[in-house]
């Protein structure tokens, strides 16, 4: 077979950031929502290398790395806040937490 | 000399009285009230006695009140000699008067509110006789017209003071609306509303002898002067306040402010000498008003209406001299006027005030031994108002009459016939109240000193007063056409006695003959009595019309229900109902976000996807 | 061989991030995310991407799933109940989605098919972790201190939002 087409990637990419918001969307559990966030970030990780291939510039990968960086420490922080939720809710469903309504 | 100090006295006895006045004892009132006028009275003296004979107006330019472009008007005092003779009536006759009230106004309430209020309506006569151009001219009309509003309504606890007020007011400003107007168009094509400067802006224009811009400003300033002066069809006001204190309706309404509009007719004489045709109007107006109010004075049956009606009847006769071209017999009339006619009131005052507020002539009678001064002087102002030879209205009339002689033959002796009317009526006036039997219940006494002491004044003024002979003083102003003609002085003469007469028959010798006549005349008398019902009229054709107009469309329909419900209201609502449709928007649930967000980014790649011209 | 590579890892790819959105339990959920991260590192080698597929590996599959899995013993989440709120993500999800996702793909086919782009494997050495580390402490210094902060900032928040409340 030929080589992989560049787009291919892409598009990849593309249906792994929309699995990502479907997750999002569709879910319950507040879990679950983080981890399709987790999935969109990496969908984004693997557009930034594609490109970086296609440049043949090393930034791109360095902009992976940063992203890497950032959904790490928002894990962290996120789960933290889920904690709190937890603790002061007792329920993992996000539709729950609509205190903020008008 | 200055002459801002002329109005000033007055108006610091207003400030401190008004400001003071409640924690001041009654003398000190007095003092400052009667003090600020005299002071007046005497540097309007010490002014003539330095400048006689003041062959040349004497002005000063206080300081520029507005400056616009190419208009420039100032705070501008002049006296010349019509001012100087203003002068003297407002600040002599006015100080005679606040003598007067203190004797009068003794028992009132609000004693230092009415010292106040009349010295600042002296205050605003002085101003706008002392003006040098049209604008403060008016600043004095309106200020007038206020403290007349406020003076006639000083008796705040009734209700027909406050309507006859506020009728005064409203009527007048009809008349201002006109005079305004007027002043709208000297701006325009004056380009100047100083009197010297219209003098020489007009000075070459040829004489209009068809409604030019001179005749229609001329028009406009004499709506003005009618409703300030109580002419037809603005008169309506004046019998009505009769409703305040007597002293008011002698200085107020008699002597000084519905003699406003002869003197600013006076005044723009060089204007109006352009405009034949509004003379002529105005001659007819002041001549038909003299008639008209002469008859329905025939039959009233309070003392102050009686000589309301007879102020403005008098006024007419200032007017016909004016509209005649006669100027100085105008204000000569003007002069003589305030003597004698503040005398009938301040008289009637007298006699009211010996009644303890009785007004009805029906009620009096017999007073002359109860109140001889009183009697002796309102006799004196009764003759001289008769035009009885060598008394003070005697001149004067003749002046007019002997202009109308001249020039309009039916309109003298239309004149001459109002004057005998005018001589009945005062003196079925005196003669009802004075001779007699007394028909009253009160106990009759002769006023305190400090109220006669005026009357014999004015007393003395009215029947001397003729012999000041205005008209030449005047003459440098308004020429003088000497006439030598007797007839029309022994007419109106005779006129007037034969007035005097009948009244006597009527009244006093065959008093029958008075009910006989009355129920003869039947509806005419009914409709002197109700004073041609033109109040009537008025309320139906225009002041009902109005308020209708006013509640139903302009409050019901415009204020509240377009203005509060639609547009206040309905902005509220507005607001609440897209509020209401948004506020469903949060949610509060994190998947709808969610979805939204992913709406808007797409929209966000499909615009700039299709600004980049679709793919690349 | 490279095809093949990137058919598997791609398969995977997909196969685990749907398994992730349609799974009812959270531990599912985060198993699932593993493979997807895993297939992902394969595919970043496949670009040439060596130092970050590592970096996947460790950072991702190593301490943020595990921290997730933690969390989720630790709260004992369950499965999912059925829940009926929030109709408007229900109805206008999936269609959005699809518009979404398929005109993008589109576009990515027609905007990258025009050029010579194909991916093989080792036509690309550049992305080494000499070259990472060169780049990233001479151009990118000043966004690598600021990480540092931020990272030692989240280390602060989750300890103060995960204590236990002081009595």
């Amino acid at each position: 077979m030929d080589h992989i087409p560049l787009s291919a990637y892409l598009i990849l990419s593309a249906i792994l950031f929309g699995l990502g918001v479907a997750g999002f969307i569709f879910r319950k559990s507040v879990i679950t929502v983080f981890m399709s966030i987790e999935l969109m970030l990496n969908a984004v990780n693997l557009s930034f290398v594609t490109f970086s291939y296609e440049n043949k510039n090393i930034d791109g990968h360095i902009y992976s790395f940063f992203v890497m960086v950032v959904a790490a420490a928002e894990a962290a922080v996120g789960l933290a806040i889920i904690l709190t939720i937890f603790k002061n809710r007792g329920t993992l469903q996000i539709d729950e937490v609509d205190s903020m309504k008008l | 000399m200055n002459l801002w100090l002329i109005p000033l006295c007055p108006l610091i006895g207003c400030l401190l009285n008004g400001l003071l006045g409640k924690r001041l004892p009654k003398q000190v009132i007095n003092i400052l009230a009667v003090g600020s006028v005299a002071a007046s009275f005497g540097l309007v003296l010490a002014f003539l006695w330095q400048n006689y004979p003041l062959n040349t107006p004497v002005s000063e330019h206080n300081f520029t009140w507005i400056q616009s472009g190419w208009l420039n008007i100032g705070f501008d005092l002049t006296i010349d000699r019509l001012t100087a003779v203003m002068l003297l009536v407002v600040t002599g006759v006015g100080l005679l008067i606040h003598l007067y009230s203190i004797g009068y106004m003794e028992h009132e309430d609000g004693y230092a509110r009415f010292f106040a209020s009349l010295n600042l309506f002296m205050f605003f006569m002085l101003i706008l006789v002392l003006a040098a151009n049209l604008l403060v001219v008016f600043v004095g009309w309106e200020g007038v017209g206020l403290c007349s509003y406020l003076l006639i309504g000083y008796y705040v606890k009734e209700k027909f003071a406050g309507d006859a007020a506020n009728k005064a007011f409203i009527v007048n400003r009809i008349g201002d609306f006109g005079f305004s107007l007027g002043i709208f168009l000297l701006v325009i094509h004056a380009r100047t509303l100083d009197f010297v400067g219209i003098a020489a802006a007009v000075k070459d224009l040829p004489v209009e002898n068809s409604m030019g811009w001179i005749s229609v400003a001329t028009l406009l300033l004499f709506v003005g002067a009618c409703g300030k002066s109580a002419q037809i069809p603005l008169y309506v006001w004046l019998p009505d306040a009769m409703a305040g204190p007597t002293p008011v309706s002698a200085l107020i309404h008699a002597a000084t402010m519905v003699t406003a509009g002869i003197y600013m007719v006076a005044r723009v004489a060089f204007l109006y000498g352009h405009a034949p045709i509004i003379m002529h109007i105005v001659a007819l107006v002041g001549l038909l008003t003299a008639v008209f109010a002469a008859t329905i004075g025939l039959a009233q049956n309070d003392i102050k209406k009686v000589f309301a009606y007879s102020t403005v009847s008098q006024l007419g006769y200032m007017f016909l001299g004016l509209g005649l071209g006669a100027y100085s017999a105008g204000i000569f009339h003007l002069m003589t006027h305030a003597f004698f006619k503040a005398l009938l009131f301040l008289g009637a005052g007298s006699v009211i005030h010996g009644l303890s507020g009785e007004q009805d002539l029906r009620h009096m009678g017999g007073l002359r031994r109860a109140m001889p001064i009183t009697c002796v002087t309102l006799l004196i102002a009764s003759l001289a108002i008769s035009g009885v030879p060598g008394f003070s209205g005697f001149f004067s009339k003749d002046a007019i009459l002997a202009a109308a002689y001249e020039r309009e033959p039916w309109m003298f002796w239309t004149g001459a016939a109002t004057a005998g009317l005018t001589a009945f009526y005062v003196f079925r006036a005196f003669f009802l109240a004075f001779l007699g039997k007394y028909r009253g219940h009160h106990h009759p006494h002769e006023s305190p000193f400090v109220m006669t002491f005026p009357l014999m004044v004015l007393a003395a003024f009215a029947a001397g007063g003729g012999f000041l002979n205005v008209p030449h003083w005047l003459a440098p102003m308004f020429p003088v056409v000497e006439n030598e003609a007797q007839l029309p002085m022994i007419i109106s003469a005779a006129f007037g006695i034969a007035g005097i007469l009948l009244a006597f028959v009527v009244y006093v010798a065959q008093p029958s003959l008075s009910d006989s006549l009355k129920s003869a005349a039947g509806p005419i008398y009914t409709l002197l009595i109700n004073k041609y019902y033109v109040d009537e009229l008025y309320n139906a054709a225009i002041v009902k019309p109005l308020t209708l107009v006013s509640r139903a469309v302009l409050w019901r329909g415009v204020d509240e229900g377009l203005i509060d419900t639609g547009l206040v209201n309905g902005f509220g609502q507005l607001v609440q109902g897209i509020g209401s449709v948004l506020r469903r928007w949060q949610s509060g649930s994190i998947r709808n976000y969610a979805t939204w967000i992913l709406a808007g980014s797409l929209l966000l790649i499909f615009v700039l996807g299709l600004a980049n011209g679709g793919a690349r | 061989m490279d095809s093949i590579l990137f058919i598997i890892a791609a398969v995977a790819a997909i196969g685990c991030g749907l398994n992730l959105v349609l799974q009812s339990h959270p531990i599912s959920s985060a198993l699932s995310l593993i493979g997807v991260m895993s297939s992902l590192a394969l595919l970043y080698l496949l670009l040439g991407a060596e130092f970050i597929a590592m970096a996947q590996m460790i950072v991702y599959g190593g301490a943020v799933m595990v921290l997730f899995i933690f969390v989720i013993m630790l709260l004992n989440a369950g499965a999912e109940k059925r829940s009926d709120k929030s109709l408007f993500a229900r109805i206008f999800g999936f269609p959005l989605l699809a518009v979404f996702v398929v005109p993008l793909s589109f576009l990515i086919k027609t905007t990258f098919s025009a050029q010579v782009s194909d991916v093989s494997f080792g036509s690309w050495v550049g992305g080494t972790a000499e070259a990472v580390g060169k780049q990233l402490f001479t151009k990118f210094l000043l966004p690598f201190e600021v990480i540092s902060v931020l990272i030692l900032i989240a280390i602060l928040g989750a300890v103060v939002l995960a204590q236990k409340e002081i009595d």
